[in-house]
C-alpha cells in the first residue's frame, strides 16, 4: 500500500476545466479549494462567481455558489453575508468585472468593511468576450479594442487596484500576488489563506489581487505568457502586501 | 381594533415587518424616502437588517444575495432607481428567488419630477428588464390596502418563487390615512431547500441564471412560462364598484381609482349608470373582470382613466377584444385627473354632450 500524497481537494468538483491551455485560472481555483479544505470551512462556504471566463466557477467549486451579474458579486456577497453572518463568503472576479463595471460595488463593499474575501484575477484583458482592453491593460499593450496599443491619451491609464484599496478604511487585508512560477504560487496560496482567516476572525474586508496569464488573448504560448507576465505585469503591478490587519501591524 | 394614522410609505415598511421581512436594502430617492427612514428605525427593533447601499444596482443585487441565501427581503425605489434595478430584477426572476420590490412612481421620463404619476405601468407589467419574464404587480389604492397587500406580496413571492412589484405613486406614499392594524399575525417562513446557504452537510445548491446551451435555456423559459400561465389563471385581483347595471365602466388603479370612485358616486347621484373596475393586480391583468361585465350585457363603453398618456388602455383593449369601444382620459407629468373633468368625459360618451 502506497501513501497518498496528492489528491483533488474536496472543495473542487471532479470535472475538467474549460480553460484554454496555459490559462492560470485553474491553478487559482485549485488553490482556493485547497485553502477551504485546510481551514475546514467547506460546509459553511458560499462562493460568488462573476461574468467572464470564471463564470463557470459554479461547475468547479463544490460548495454552495451564486453566479452574479457582471460586476455585482460584492453586492451579492454583501446580501449573503448580512443574511448569514456565520458563513464564509468569497467572490472570484476578473479585471473587467471588478475594476470596470463593478468598481462601485467593490469600493463600497470594502468601505463598509464587509467580512468577505475577494479574489481578483488580473490578466489585463477581457478573456471571455475576445481579448478587449481591460482597466488593467498596460500602456502600449495590444488588444482587440486597442489594435495600435493602449494609448494613454485615448484610452486613459491602467487602474492599480491594490494601491487604491490600501487607503480604504474598511479594507483589512490587501495584497498582490502572482502565479507565474511555483515559488509565487506558494505565496499566492498563503495570501488566499490569509484572506479567509481575516474573514474568519471578523477583521473586515480582504482582497487578494492575483496576476494571471491569458496566453490565448496575449497571442503567446503558455511558457511565453508566464515570462511576459513576470517581465511586464509585475513591473507595472508590484507584488506584496498593501495593507495588513491592524493587530498584526502592531507586531511588525 | 384601534386605528392609527400612518403614511403610505411607512405602511409598506410596517406591513413588511409584520409579514416577517427582516432584510431591507435600498438607496435614497424621493418620493419613497419615508419607507427607508421608517425601516432604518424599525429593523433594528425586531433584530432585522437595514442597509443603505451605494446605488440601486447594489441594493437589488444585495436583495439577490440575501434572497438566494434564504432570507425574506425587500427593497424600494422610484423611477430612475427602478430603471437601474432592472438588470438585477431580470436575474432574480430567472433564478426564481422570492422578494418584494416597491416602486413609488414619480414623473418621467428622465429625472422628471417627484409628483404622482402612473407612467411606469409598461415597465412594471412587461417584466421591465431584458428577457422573457414577468413580475406579479400589485397596485394598492389606500394606506390600509398597502398594509394588507404587503403581506400578500410575500405570500405570493414565496408561493411562486418570483419577485413581486408593488406599484404606488407619490400621493399614495406621502399621504396619511387611518389604518386598522390587526393583532400581529404569526408569520411562517417555509423551508427553502433551494437556498445556497452553505451546504452544512447537505447537497450543493447553485443560484444561477446562465443557460449556455440553447436547449436548456428553452427548457427554463418554458418552465417560467408555465408558472406565469398558472399565475394568470389563479391570481387576477380586482374590485368591482357599482358595475352591475353600469353602461359606462371606468377602469383605473391606485390613485386614479380613488378619483374615479368619487366620479362614480357623483354620476350615480345624477342618475348616470357609471361603474368602476379597479385592477389590483396589474399583472396578471384582470381579464376576467371584463368577461364578467360583458356577460351582463349592459355596458356600452369603457373609459380608462390613467395618470399617464395611456398605458393600461392597451391591456384593457386586449381584455375587451373589440367587444366594446375603449376610451381614454389621462393627466400626466404629475397632474391629477379631477372629478369634474372625468365627469365631462363620462357625459360626452353617455349623453353625447359636447362640453
Amino acid at each position: 500500500m502506497y501513501k497518498k500524497v496528492f489528491a483533488r481537494p474536496k472543495a473542487l468538483e471532479d470535472v475538467p476545466f474549460h480553460f484554454c491551455p496555459g490559462c492560470t485560472h485553474g491553478i487559482i481555483h485549485r488553490l482556493i479549494a485547497e485553502v477551504i479544505e485546510e481551514l475546514n470551512v467547506f460546509e459553511q462556504t458560499i462562493g460568488v462567481c462573476p461574468v467572464g471566463c470564471a463564470v463557470f466557477a459554479y461547475n468547479y467549486f463544490a460548495c454552495d455558489i451564486f453566479q452574479a451579474a457582471h460586476g455585482r458579486a460584492p453586492a451579492v456577497a454583501t446580501g449573503i453575508k448580512r443574511a448569514l453572518p456565520d458563513r464564509v463568503v468569497f467572490t472570484y472576479q476578473g479585471d473587467g468585472d471588478l475594476a470596470a463595471i463593478g468598481m462601485g460595488e467593490i469600493v463600497h463593499a470594502a468601505a463598509r468593511g464587509e467580512k468577505i474575501s475577494v479574489f481578483f484575477i488580473n490578466n489585463s484583458v477581457y478573456g471571455m468576450t475576445g481579448g478587449q482592453m481591460a482597466p488593467t491593460t498596460l500602456p502600449g499593450q495590444v488588444t482587440t479594442t486597442t489594435p495600435y496599443g493602449r494609448d494613454r491619451e485615448i484610452n486613459g491609464n491602467p487602474v492599480r487596484v491594490c494601491e487604491m484599496f490600501s487607503v480604504i478604511d474598511g479594507a483589512a487585508y490587501v495584497a498582490r500576488v502572482s502565479v507565474h512560477n511555483p515559488a509565487n504560487i506558494i505565496k499566492t496560496k498563503k495570501a488566499i489563506k490569509k484572506a479567509f482567516q481575516v474573514q474568519l476572525s471578523g477583521l473586515g474586508f480582504a482582497l487578494v489581487e492575483i496576476l494571471s496569464a491569458c496566453p490565448t488573448n496575449w497571442g503567446l504560448s503558455p511558457a511565453e505568457a508566464l515570462n511576459w507576465l513576470a517581465e511586464n505585469l509585475i513591473a507595472y503591478y508590484p507584488l506584496g502586501d498593501f495593507k495588513i490587519p491592524k493587530e498584526e501591524a502592531k507586531n511588525v | 381594533m384601534a386605528k392609527v394614522l400612518m403614511k403610505g410609505n411607512e405602511a409598506f415598511g410596517e406591513g413588511a415587518i409584520r409579514a416577517g421581512c427582516r432584510f431591507y436594502f435600498g438607496y435614497p430617492i424621493t418620493p419613497q424616502s419615508e419607507l427607508a427612514h421608517f425601516l432604518a428605525k424599525r429593523m433594528p427593533e425586531v433584530g432585522g437588517t437595514f442597509l443603505q447601499a451605494e446605488s440601486e444596482l447594489a441594493s437589488i443585487n444585495m436583495v439577490f444575495g440575501a434572497a438566494g441565501a434564504g432570507a425574506r427581503v425587500m427593497t424600494s425605489s422610484s423611477g430612475p432607481g427602478i430603471s437601474l434595478m432592472q438588470e438585477g430584477i431580470s436575474f432574480i426572476a430567472c433564478a426564481e428567488l422570492p422578494c418584494v420590490i416597491v416602486n413609488i412612481m414619480r414623473g418621467g421620463p428622465g429625472l422628471g419630477n417627484i409628483a404622482p404619476v402612473q407612467s411606469d405601468y409598461f415597465q412594471a407589467t412587461r417584466g421591465g428588464g431584458h428577457g422573457d419574464y414577468r413580475l406579479i404587480v400589485l397596485a394598492p389604492s389606500s394606506v390600509q390596502e398597502i398594509i394588507d397587500l404587503v403581506w400578500e406580496a410575500f405570500v405570493l413571492a414565496e408561493k411562486y418563487l418570483n419577485p413581486i412589484l408593488m406599484l404606488g405613486d407619490g400621493l399614495l406614499g406621502q399621504m396619511m390615512e387611518p389604518v386598522e392594524l390587526d393583532e400581529e399575525k404569526e408569520f411562517f417562513i417555509p423551508l427553502r431547500p433551494w437556498a445556497a446557504s452553505g451546504r452544512m452537510g447537505g447537497p450543493k445548491r447553485i443560484i444561477n441564471t446562465l443557460y449556455i446551451v440553447p436547449e436548456e435555456a428553452e427548457k427554463h423559459n418554458f418552465k417560467l412560462n408555465q408558472k406565469y400561465k398558472e399565475i394568470e389563471v389563479k391570481e387576477q385581483r380586482w374590485e368591482n364598484y357599482q358595475t352591475k347595471d353600469a353602461q359606462l365602466v371606468l377602469v383605473a388603479f391606485g390613485t386614479a381609482a380613488r378619483v374615479c370612485k368619487g366620479v362614480v358616486d357623483y354620476c350615480r347621484e345624477q342618475g348616470l349608470p357609471v361603474g368602476l373596475i379597479r385592477p389590483i393586480t396589474l399583472w396578471p391583468f384582470p381579464d376576467k373582470a371584463f368577461d364578467y361585465i360583458l356577460s351582463l350585457g349592459t355596458v356600452r363603453y369603457f373609459l380608462s382613466v390613467e395618470m399617464s398618456t395611456g398605458q393600461m388602455i392597451e391591456d384593457i383593449r386586449l381584455a375587451v377584444d373589440g367587444r366594446r369601444p375603449v376610451h381614454f382620459y389621462g393627466r400626466f407629468g404629475g397632474m391629477l385627473p379631477v372629478l369634474t373633468d372625468v365627469v365631462k368625459e363620462v357625459k360626452k360618451l353617455l349623453l353625447k354632450e359636447e362640453p
